[in-house]
């Protein structure tokens, strides 16, 4: 079987977590790798529970639809721990990274974690709004996605932010982005 | 726009056009089906299935040469899922564009309107005196198509290595059911077939690339030894089959063993196909064959009960 690596993100409307999965699809990409990054489409608002995929495979991938067993969780939003199923399908080795305040101990009891599993917690909000201005957590959650699983180096990763957020925002914004992957990738803590 | 496409056909103008498959209102729903491309089979224009990003790339680079092609000059749509493959991420291996200039070639245009001095009528009045003959015509030079597409697909390949046919074969060499399906669908049922294969299940699939012209006579050929085939539409013909049922029917009808048929409709209006689906169409085939009968044709698959 093809070393293949499926990941599902969790993020609300307005917070870049589609354009996160496309960053690491690309990231991803530069290794030679073969990539999927989709959303689930719905009523498109600002603020609504919103899914996203990725699958990074060594072989050319040929399932389509929504990953079902995700090796890697990302949770860009906190307050959905109470709003979605974000365990489901969770394999016993699943890695969750969350974007939250709290420790990741806290995190781990809170998603009932198995043992198994690995749970990573980041402050990728406040780490935003330090670093831009906007509390936009996808760039320091790639950081601390980075880090938790190892799937990308960082250098390639910090390539491509800066070419995906190159494409529409100033050098300033530009440079908060890299600055909130780096961190993100600094800051985060297993528990 | 619906009859404006049989008008480009009627014409013979070789537009090229990619379809983003999509649902088609009411209810509104722009997902991915079939339903928009299904509702154009009869248009007059050939139609291209693709799986993924890279058969989309390819095939509409190569239907120019084929809708161009001085012998046929017909429209030619090149179809993707819309959402599942047109809003998604992934690996596609591109071309230089010097080279696909080259391949592509010069547009040569033939009954030019502005040739002033060789004035010319397009989309006259042919009334009963001449329309049915017409017509017949369209249907005379869509038997050449398959021969351009091949002889299209063959150039293809010797600049990419990438191999077309009018369909795909999978596993199909000694197996004793198939699915046929088209686009990313067949991708993912592949996925499955590995994992039947590894029970000892000699399950294949075909995935059609050139749905229009149809190529039954080739079809039928890749079917003849099968038992059991199950053929999953991305459309329905309300009150009759889906419209690759008919196209498998009817190649099948000149085999003179023919294989037991099942129609599973999936996926309407983005509804995802996942492996569970494809497993259960499996399951029931293999059951099929033990049994000899075939209970009901015609099934949705994935449905919320």
């Amino acid at each position: 079987m093809a070393k293949q690596i499926e990941l599902r993100w969790h993020g609300r409307g307005g917070q870049g977590t589609v354009t996160a999965a496309k960053v690491l699809a690309d990231a991803c990409l530069s290794g030679g790798r073969y990539v999927q990054a989709f959303p689930e489409y719905g009523p498109e608002r600002a603020g609504a529970p919103i899914r996203a995929f990725n699958r990074i495979s060594d072989h050319v991938i040929r399932m389509y639809g929504p990953v079902l067993h995700p090796k890697v969780v990302c949770i860009a939003d906190a307050t959905l721990m109470d709003a979605v199923n974000v365990t489901e399908g969770a394999p016993d080795d699943a890695i969750y990274v969350v974007n939250t305040s709290k420790d990741p101990e806290a995190v781990r009891a809170k998603l009932k974690a198995k043992k198994s599993q690995k749970v990573y917690a980041v402050d990728a909000t406040k780490i935003a709004l330090d670093s831009f201005g906007r509390p936009l957590p996808n760039s320091s959650m790639l950081g601390a996605i980075c880090r938790a699983t190892g799937i990308v180096e960082m250098p390639v990763l910090l390539e491509n932010v800066k070419k995906s957020f190159g494409k529409k925002f100033a050098q300033k914004i530009i440079d908060g982005n890299l600055n909130a992957t780096k961190r993100g990738y600094e800051e985060v803590k297993e528990g | 726009m619906w009859e404006m496409m049989y008008i480009a056909a009627g014409d013979r103008l070789p537009i090229v056009m990619p379809l983003v498959n999509r649902a088609l209102s009411a209810p509104l729903n722009i997902h991915g089906d079939h339903s928009d491309g299904m509702g154009a089979r009869d248009t007059g224009w050939i139609q291209f299935y693709s799986e993924n990003a890279q058969e989309a790339y390819d095939n509409t680079i190569q239907a120019f040469r084929v809708a161009e092609h001085l012998d046929i000059r017909v429209p030619a749509m090149v179809c993707l899922d819309g959402f599942i493959v047109s809003h998604s991420i992934e690996r596609v291996e591109y071309i230089d564009d010097d080279k696909v200039k080259k391949f592509v070639g010069k547009f040569k245009a033939v009954n030019p309107l502005l040739d002033l001095d060789k004035p010319k009528s397009y989309g006259p009045l042919i009334l009963t005196d001449l329309y049915h003959e017409y017509k017949r015509a369209q249907h005379e030079v869509m038997t050449k198509v398959a021969d351009v597409v091949l002889d299209v697909a063959a150039d293809f390949e010797k600049m990419t290595g990438r191999k077309y046919e009018l369909f795909e074969k999978y596993r199909m060499s000694d197996a004793e059911i198939a699915i046929v399906v088209m686009s990313s669908a067949a991708g993912t049922t592949k996925d499955i077939i590995d994992e039947y294969r590894k029970k000892g299940v000699k399950i294949g699939l075909i995935k059609p690339r050139l749905f229009r012209p149809f190529p039954f006579k080739e079809m039928a050929n890749a079917l003849k030894k099968v038992k059991a085939v199950a053929v999953l539409d991305r459309a329905d013909s309300f009150g009759g089959y889906g419209p690759l049922y008919y196209e498998i029917c009817g190649a099948v009808m000149s085999l003179e063993k023919k294989p037991l048929m099942i129609n599973k409709i999936f996926g309407l209006g983005g509804r995802d196909y996942l492996p569970d689906q494809a497993e259960q169409v499996i399951d029931e085939l293999v059951k099929i064959v033990k049994s000899g009968k075939v209970k009901t044709v015609k099934e949705y698959i994935g449905v919320k009960e």
